[in-house]
């Protein structure tokens, strides 16, 4: 087959990045929506559902190798300071001790840009400073309290808003402040002047933690110069690519492995610190060595999402909004970059005039990570809540008010026309089940005298497209079964299902027949699990791999049967022509000495036009006007993600979404103490993630059109989208109910009755 | 969660043998009396199902069961389970016969990333032993004390009430 070289533009998380990848052979013509599929599209419960019930799914954290040792990481208890001697000599002397590590006799390690990984200048509490390796992680834990630190501390700033002020510490030389996003369009000026209605309101996201439930680790070994590393990662390549810049040592030598991992929610991106101190201390001792974060540690140094500071002034003239001006804050901590919270702004609606900006901010605090929608949550947050403020004003529906700037037929952005936006059925569907014509401007009565319902709604925008390079080999066995090997991860979606379903419908097999490999950096290369992009990067490129395998199968089974390939077809493991079936393993068995490998890869996305995922959420709540407390009846989520491979799948993902969306609105806050900069409930008692109790009832719907311009395959990603509306509808049901705003997340009872007494 | 089992008389300061059953056999392990039944679980044992997530008692991933009731193995010292039965996920299928409940699990798709899930299924297989005819409410109090980050919970209730049936039969 030829080879080309393709170059394409693609999408993540709100960026826009080239890509250049090679693809084989031709494309597949996308199914079409009415194609008959009957393994795609159907419920499909997961693959690997024996080995996650039973115990038998193998976590990074249940590696246990022969002679392993374990490691503890000392950690900066100051925000800022200089480390200006190190003494591990009491450590040492400590009986099973076999290592330590820190800024003085590491060797360098090339870290996110930084030349080491032990910083001679600390910046948060929590920072790396030492580790040691010992024979078991109580050992390793009690020595690292007998190393003698001496620290410089210095001045620090442990808050967003303290930070963005001018007489505020400088932590950066350039300055805490840094413009990351802007964009223009029309005249805002001219707007808000000639405007019938402003609204200008501040709204505030607090530092929600990831908390996945398997903490962020690593276990290295070495058998010569070969290194493999088991990682809780959502990218093993990318892992990969850590340890090579801090190592040095070519790709041929490293081999990274991820098999089952317990949840990642963008946190878990590539190598982490404790990924080369594990690799660092098994080179030097000669011992495998597992280093996995304790949930402290995890909260402290393993990522976060921003906390932000936004303002949204908006305009309306007559029944339209004419203008916004969205700013936005976003808390970096020590992090390089921050996401975007004004994406939505500048693309969800067809608003004429906008200004928005985006602002970095620099804090003495854990560098933020990717979560779960970055930037979108909060940014929904803020503008779809004064979508619902300039309605409140302007006496209007808020759902009529957004019907109105749907602009179903171009990206605002780019003047790209969508490749499919059903955004409007979303909202039609979302209508019907919540039953919208409940809802009063004023709120209604709840079910007692001191509690008030009320009725929200937001919209959702996110990527989702996908994009090159991913490929992926299908092995056929002589005995009929398959084996699918592709270089992504499951991070908890049901990625192995779901490309067992699209192998076994172009293959001609069930999906029992195939078994998915993963995880793994020797088999083909796969973009991270991250940004929604997995189903439509890999898939297609799966759905390839199949149709080679099959065409090759039929070769075979021509050549056998003596029959002409077109009068032959795959269903169910058999090959059947004219009336004749005959098992595949008959004819593979009969080639024994052959195999048959299908190889794919993922073609470029469409040039010209804009791939997008829409949705709604709407909700029902009640609020205690006494206690403040927020009880949420019931949310009606609707998303346009083009096809639904796995509808049993994609409905857990959207309730997931929902879930750690309540999370973020109704209880979820880092809180860090000011004089010391310490996180104070880096704990899961402290840190209120939702429990089942805290679970409404949840109606998921899906447009389920596919997208047909997108890829062969016609879907689009699934992972986000279902946090990103969620908070915001939950902040204008909780308006509409009471009467009045709580612009700050979470949506603490503190809050509402704070509110409630300024009214 | 049921109680705690009792402290026995015998104490270290140096590792002690302590025997007691796995999953229906019986072991003997050295452990310093301070060892926590998961870390003796996963390390000693090498049974990795119970998982370490909060290591304070307040997240449920490490939930098995002693004498049949359930316990944060996080919170209960492997000394105190001499001659007790301790049961973990890994005996729950008999003869490649998933249990009602792990069965319920995989048809109601009551997991995403799966690391919570072996204390979600223990908590509800307890739950169904003392009561096969558990209503929403009894499920909720069953397993709220086992956190899901993923937010697998309306299938967890649908997969345990789900079982119930089947053990019912």
């Amino acid at each position: 087959m030829s080879i080309k070289v393709v170059r394409t533009k693609a999408e993540f998380e709100g960026t826009i990045t080239e890509e250049t990848a090679l693809v084989e052979g031709t494309d597949l013509r996308p199914w079409a929506a009415d194609e008959g599929l009957t393994i795609v599209g159907k419920r499909q419960t997961r693959v690997d559902g024996v080995a996650r019930v039973t115990g038998r799914a193998r976590y990074t954290q249940d590696v246990y190798l022969p002679g392993m040792l374990h490691v503890r990481v000392l950690r900066s208890p100051y925000p800022r300071a200089r480390v200006r001697r190190v003494d591990a000599s009491r450590a040492l002397a400590l009986a099973g001790v076999r290592g330590v590590l820190h800024r003085f006799n590491a060797p360098k390690a090339a870290f996110r840009g930084e030349e080491t990984i032990f910083r001679d200048e600390v910046r948060f509490v929590g920072d790396e400073v030492a580790a040691i390796a010992a024979d078991s992680e109580e050992i390793a834990a009690d020595a690292i309290r007998l190393i003698d630190v001496d620290y410089e501390v210095l001045p620090f700033v442990p808050d967003l808003e303290e930070a963005m002020r001018d007489d505020a510490t400088r932590l950066d030389e350039k300055g805490n402040v840094t413009e990351s996003g802007r964009l223009d369009r029309g005249d805002t000026k001219r707007a808000f002047a000639g405007a019938s209605a402003v609204v200008e309101a501040t709204y505030r996201t607090s530092t929600q933690l990831h908390n996945s439930l398997e903490t962020h680790g690593a276990v290295a070994r070495w058998d010569g110069d070969e290194l493999t590393v088991w990682e809780s990662t959502q990218h093993v390549f990318g892992v990969r690519e850590g340890l090579r810049a801090a190592l040095k040592i070519p790709y041929s030598d490293i081999r990274v492995l991820c098999d089952y991992m317990g949840g990642g929610f963008g946190s878990k991106g590539g190598a982490g610190k404790y990924s080369i101190i594990a690799a660092l201390f098994a080179r030097q001792l000669g011992s495998p060595v597992r280093c996995v974060l304790t949930r402290d540690e995890e909260n402290l140094a393993a990522g976060n999402r921003s906390a932000t500071y936004q303002t949204v002034k908006i305009a309306a003239r007559g029944k339209k909004i004419s203008a916004i001006e969205h700013l936005s804050w976003s808390n970096a901590g020590q992090g390089r970059w921050v996401a975007d919270p004004t994406g939505p702004t500048n693309g969800l609606y067809d608003i004429p005039n906008l200004r928005t900006r985006s602002y970095k901010v620099v804090t003495s605090l854990g560098a933020l990570a990717s979560f779960r929608a970055p930037g979108y949550v909060e940014g929904t947050f803020a503008l779809d809540q004064a979508i619902d403020e300039l309605a409140d004003r302007i006496g209007e529906d808020p759902l009529a008010l957004r019907r109105r700037h749907m602009g179903l037929r171009s990206d605002p952005v780019t003047g790209l026309r969508y490749s499919l936006k059903r955004l409007e059925a979303c909202y039609d569907v979302g209508e019907k089940e919540i039953g919208w014509q409940h809802r009063r401007p004023e709120g209604t009565r709840g079910s007692a005298p001191h509690r008030r319902r009320g009725y929200g709604m937001a919209s959702q925008l996110w990527g989702g497209s996908g994009l090159p390079p991913a490929y992926a080999t299908i092995h056929l066995n002589p005995d009929g079964t398959a084996v699918l090997r592709c270089g992504t991860q499951d991070i908890g979606t049901g990625t192995r299902t779901v490309l067992a379903q699209l192998a076994a419908e172009e293959l001609g097999l069930t999906v029992a027949d195939i078994r998915v490999e993963l995880g793994d950096t020797n088999s083909q290369y796969a973009p991270i699990s991250a940004g929604s992009l997995t189903v439509a990067s890999v898939g297609p490129a799966v759905r390839l791999a199949a149709k080679d395998a099959r065409m090759q199968l039929l070769a075979a089974a021509s050549g056998l049967l003596e029959v002409g390939p077109s009068e032959l077809r795959i269903e169910r493991g058999v090959v059947i022509s004219k009336g004749q079936r005959t098992p595949i393993a008959e004819i593979l068995g009969q080639i024994q000495n052959f195999t048959v490998i299908g190889k794919g890869s993922r073609f470029p996305n469409p040039e010209g036009v804009s791939l997008k995922t829409f949705g709604a959420h709407f909700a029902q709540v009640e609020v205690d006007t006494r206690t403040g407390e927020v009880f949420v009846e019931h949310v009606v989520a609707v998303h346009d993600i083009g096809r639904v491979i796995n509808p049993l799948t994609a409905a857990s993902q959207v309730e997931g979404g929902v879930i750690q969306g309540l999370g973020f609105v109704l209880s979820e806050e880092r809180i860090v103490d000011r004089p010391t900069g310490r996180v104070v409930n880096g704990n899961l008692e402290g840190y209120k993630v939702p429990t089942i109790r805290d679970v409404p009832k949840i109606t998921v719907r899906f447009i389920d059109d596919p997208d047909t311009k997108a890829n062969n395959i016609g879907a689009k990603g699934l992972g986000e989208p279902p946090i990103i509306p969620l908070p915001a509808a939950i902040a204008n049901a909780v308006a509409n109910a009471i009467g009045v705003r709580v612009r700050t997340a979470p949506i603490t009872r503190q809050r509402v009755l704070d509110a409630l007494s300024l009214q | 969660m049921g109680a705690v089992p009792k402290a026995p008389q015998f104490i270290g300061p140096g590792a002690v043998d302590v025997a007691f059953e796995v999953n229906g056999g019986g072991v003997s392990v050295h452990v310093p009396p301070h060892r926590t039944l998961l870390d003796t679980l996963r390390e000693s044992l090498g049974l990795t199902g119970a998982k370490r997530v909060c290591d304070e008692g307040t997240c449920g991933a490490c939930t098995v069961l002693v004498d049949g009731e359930p316990v944060y193995s996080c919170m209960t010292l492997a000394i105190a389970c001499a001659g007790r039965a301790v049961e973990t996920v890994e005996g729950l299928s008999k003869e490649n016969e998933l249990h009602p409940v792990q069965a319920a699990f995989i048809e109601h798709d009551a997991f995403q990333c799966g690391f919570c899930t072996p204390g979600q299924i223990m908590s509800c297989v307890a739950l169904l032993r003392h009561n096969a005819s558990p209503t929403s409410e009894d499920v909720l109090r069953a397993v709220s004390g086992n956190l899901c980050r993923c937010g697998a919970y309306p299938n967890i209730v649908a997969a345990a009430l789900s079982a119930a049936k089947k053990v019912r039969r």
